[in-house]
């Protein structure tokens, strides 16, 4: 440990601390640009300069690059500092003129003008480059935070300086887009100065911008409402994983964790299987939205501001990246928008059933537009389904809002206008079933209320529970009426979405009463087990194995030592399967056995 | 003939392809023990006794007769039924009298289009004048008979009773000279049994089982080539083994070929075929009907298949389609 004095007040820091971090320890601020604590110090800015008293009139140093000694004393503002600073961020302003953060700073150190000349600007040989990564222009202070973190912490080394002194610049090697750039973002993130920038060198366009707006940090939250409300590490945005993966096992980065004080982020952390014992198992595996990219006629993906209701409702977000405001591609505000209904629903070529929630959130898709904006809304529907507790009064208050109702499928949005009040605009194009006509409506925007699929793995999901589903993928419950959150299996319930569509008060009280079937399970403790399973008469089994893997409660188990097939009465539902299959007649259901069938019937002929 | 205490033998063969008069031969130096044990009364491929010395016999004076063959003409129940009057105890022997076997297929055909396939269609047959067998027939030195042939064929215990079977196309030399042995013992089980395995040919099959059994494609087993130490059934490959008594060591299997059942199947089954037909369909992929239907149109002739030995002993007896046609 080192005591030093900093502006009089005593410290003592850790051996090998710099006089930078010493007066951070006092909270005392020392202007810098090129300082990171993630970076090798480079005393590149010079703006950390403080003195060092030595009883001789003290020396100026950086104090970011100087390791602060035993008995020490620091003086981080006075005359001659601020004069040092004063002629630093001179010759910076010189160098460039337009960067804020200079021209703030230069005037808290009283610079009104600076009085050097710009350095002149070497001639550009032959065509401009297009670089990723573009430093060259005068906002660039040459504080090689940039090149450092590309460096030292991303270890690609796709840019350095070049050239000497008030020649030097940024680039990647030879002034030619580099191969080694990742284009992680790290160096233009980075940037004091906004000089680095990182740009798509194709020039590809992105069809809806505002909804790519989300934080492209690796380290992120889900969403704001996200329970539990803590950020996670996305592997495939993640400048260390990218390395590891691409880059030839290189340990790169690790910022995020040693950034975190509580040190809660472990880069090396893997999945692990956790195994518990539990009594009841409530499966809520939930949803996903259809995804309307097949569906050509409405162009998704293809055509401008056609965006599905999911997307529509981030961007209400009044925490989104919008802030609520409701945007199109090019930043305006839309002054006309169609929400179009069943997109994937009661459709035989997709889904046939009705996703149950979509006319609800469509209106209320209506219902914030008309809040905020004099948009006109059209809705295209097939059939109004507001069957809930108030939903018919809430659509009723939408009728008196002002929103258009157009019965009828979208047949086509289309971007080719056949009148002159179509320019530029998304044709609906449909069937009014009301008025009897063909119908073709522009508007500005176009949300399309997909469906709610099965999610795309519930079919692994049902397998690891044994439980049935129907033929559109959601689970099966055990009986639509009497046991409606049950499944087949023992002790294994669902709620939710994933049984079939459901809107949040459905699936509330579905997740109530599965948590109270389970609740009541583990509270008695035993379970019935039923009384007509299926055997396996030892003598007849050949130890075929054909039985073991069609059981759906995976009830049978393969004896090794008599080389035969037994079954666990315990599991066993005696729901047959196993003696349907049985080619030799072995495996019987009790009560069920094929003589017995046979007997049955013969006394009913005889 | 002979009137003296040693025990009496009979063997017979109906509808049969002699190749259960092989298997008899097939018991090497057993068939010794038998001469020794008893003697042979009637045996019509090997030796000189007449019909006609038989309904001389007394009623049970045969002690077992070995009634190979299905029956297919009105001469095979006469006699079936003669010998039974004259027997203690009738086995019938071989697949054919036991099941029906290979014969009973002509079950699923009509007297008449067997016949016309027999006297027209087959590419062997050259007949313009349409000449067909008559049960008689008047000629100048008097009328010829022949055996008249039957509507469906039967296993011998639809039509006359039966106390044991020894199954197999052929049966096994171990299960004749077991049956003899036990009655030599005085050890026979009680009648109604199977002479033969309690389990199915799985049992004694030394081919690798594992727990995933799923058809996706079946396929013959004369078209690939299949791996020597993995179950037939898991390559595709349509193996009556798990349906089937077990008792041959799975000969077929271990050869290189699929089980075909001949054995029959096992006491708890009613219908080998049906029984097949379940399983075969549990462990099949396919979900939709069309590919249920791709898979199966793999099979050539599954009713034949599936029903290889036992059809007139099945719930289905025979096809009924035309029955009444041309009879």
């Amino acid at each position: 440990m080192v005591k030093l004095t900093i502006d009089g007040q005593p410290v003592e820091v850790e051996d090998g601390t710099t006089v930078y971090n010493a007066a951070k320890e006092l909270e005392i601020e020392i202007p810098t640009l090129c300082y990171s604590d993630y970076l090798e110090p480079y005393a590149g800015c010079r703006l950390c300069t403080v003195k060092i008293e030595d009883g001789n009139g003290g020396y100026l140093a950086t104090s970011c690059s100087l390791e602060a000694t035993d008995g020490m004393a620091v003086v981080t503002d006075d005359e001659d500092v601020r004069h040092a600073r004063k002629m630093v961020l001179e010759l910076l302003l010189a160098k460039c003129p337009t960067v804020e953060t200079l021209q703030e700073l230069g005037a808290e150190y009283g610079i009104d003008k600076s009085r050097f000349e710009p350095p002149p600007k070497p001639e550009p040989e032959g065509e401009e480059d297009e670089g990723v990564i573009e430093a060259k222009e005068d906002r660039c202070i040459l504080c090689g935070l940039c090149t450092r973190i590309c460096e030292q912490r991303v270890e690609a080394y796709a840019i350095s300086m070049a050239e000497r002194g008030g020649d030097s610049f940024v680039t990647p090697p030879y002034e030619q887009p580099s191969p080694d750039c990742i284009a992680c973002g790290a160096c233009a993130s980075i940037c004091p100065t906004g000089s680095a920038k990182v740009y798509d060198r194709f020039n590809r366009e992105i069809i809806h911008p505002e909804l790519t707006l989300a934080s492209n940090s690796a380290v992120r939250f889900a969403t704001k409402q996200a329970v539990p409300n803590v950020p996670t590490v996305h592997h495939e945005d993640c400048i260390h994983f990218h390395q590891m993966e691409n880059g030839d096992g290189l340990d790169a980065c690790r910022i995020c964790e040693e950034a975190c004080p509580k040190e809660c982020i472990d880069l090396d952390s893997e999945d692990e299987l956790v195994e518990a014992e539990v009594g009841a198992i409530i499966v809520a595996t939930g949803f996903e939205t259809f995804d309307p990219t097949p569906i050509k006629e409405y162009g998704y993906g293809r055509l401008p501001n056609v965006i599905t209701s999911l997307e529509f409702e981030l961007m209400c977000r009044a925490d989104g990246m919008t802030e609520g405001n409701v945007y199109m591609e090019n930043g305006e505000k839309p002054g006309s928008i169609a929400i179009i209904h069943c997109v994937g629903s009661r459709d035989r070529n997709y889904h046939t059933y009705c996703s149950r929630v979509c006319c609800m959130y469509s209106l209320k898709f209506a219902h914030l537009i008309k809040e905020k904006s004099e948009a006109d809304v059209f809705q295209f529907y097939i059939d109004m389904r507001s069957p809930g507790k108030d939903y018919e009064e809430f659509y009723d208050r939408l009728l008196e809002e002002g929103v258009i109702f157009v019965r009828g499928r979208g047949a086509e949005v289309t971007d080719i206008a056949e009148r002159p009040e179509e320019d530029g605009k998304l044709i609906v194009q449909c069937e009014d079933t009301l008025v009897g006509s063909f119908r073709r409506i522009p508007v500005d925007m176009v949300v399309l209320s997909v469906a709610l699929s099965p999610a795309a793995d519930a079919d692994a999901t049902r397998r690891v529970f044994s439980i049935g589903c129907g033929g559109e993928g959601f689970f099966k419950e055990r009986h639509p009426k009497l046991a409606p959150v049950s499944t087949t299996t023992d002790g294994v319930f669902i709620s939710g979405a994933c049984q079939g569509p459901k809107d949040i008060p459905d699936s509330v009280a579905q997740g109530s009463a599965a948590a109270a079937q389970a609740l009541s399970l583990i509270d008695r403790g035993k379970v019935e087990i039923e009384p007509i399973t299926a055997s396996i008469d030892e003598d007849v089994c050949s130890g075929c194995k054909l039985c073991i893997s069609l059981c759906p409660y995976t009830a049978i188990e393969f004896d090794e030592e008599k080389e035969i097939s037994v079954v666990n009465t315990v599991l066993c539902k005696g729901c047959g399967t196993c003696a349907g299959a049985c080619p030799s007649g072995a495996a019987n259901q009790r009560h069920f056995k094929d003589k017995q069938l046979l007997s049955q019937i013969e006394g009913v002929l005889a | 003939m002979s009137n003296n205490d040693k025990a009496k033998f009979a063997f017979y063969w109906a509808s049969s392809c002699g190749g259960c008069e092989i298997a008899v031969v097939d018991i090497d130096a057993v068939i010794l023990d038998v001469a020794a044990l008893g003697d042979i009364v009637f045996w019509p491929c090997a030796t000189d006794f007449k019909y006609k010395d038989v309904e001389g016999y007394d009623d049970g004076f045969i002690d077992i007769t070995f009634f190979n063959g299905a029956i297919r003409n009105d001469h095979e129940e006469h006699v079936a039924k003669l010998l039974r009057q004259k027997s203690k105890v009738m086995i019938a022997f071989g697949a054919c009298s036991g099941l029906g076997g290979i014969p009973g297929l002509g079950n699923f055909y009509t007297t008449e289009e067997l016949f016309q396939q027999a006297f027209e269609h087959s590419p062997s047959t050259v007949n313009p004048d349409n000449v067909r067998p008559q049960p008689s027939y008047d000629v100048p030195e008097g009328t010829v008979t022949i055996p008249a042939i039957l509507d469906s064929v039967r296993a011998l215990d639809q039509v006359v009773q039966v106390e044991y079977y020894i199954p197999g196309c052929p049966p096994q030399p171990q299960w004749i000279a077991a049956a003899v042995t036990a009655y030599a013992e005085g050890k026979l089980p009680p009648p109604g049994a199977v002479i033969a395995g309690e389990s199915t040919v799985c049992d004694e099959c030394p081919r690798e089982k594992s727990d995933e059994k799923s058809i996706t494609e079946i396929k013959r087993i004369h078209l690939v080539e299949n791996d020597p130490e993995k179950c037939l059934l898991e390559q595709g490959i349509m193996c009556c083994g798990p349906a089937t008594r077990s008792g041959c060591e799975a000969a077929c299997v271990v050869a290189g070929q699929a089980c075909r059942g001949c054995f029959g199947p096992t006491d708890e089954v009613v219908d080998m075929g049906a029984k097949l037909v379940s399983s075969i369909a549990s462990i099949a992929v396919p979900e939709t009907q069309e590919e249920i239907d791709a898979l199966m149109a793999q099979v050539d002739d599954p009713a034949g298949y599936f029903y290889r030995f036992s059809l007139p002993t099945s719930m289905l007896f025979r096809s009924i389609h035309d029955m009444t046609e041309g009879q």
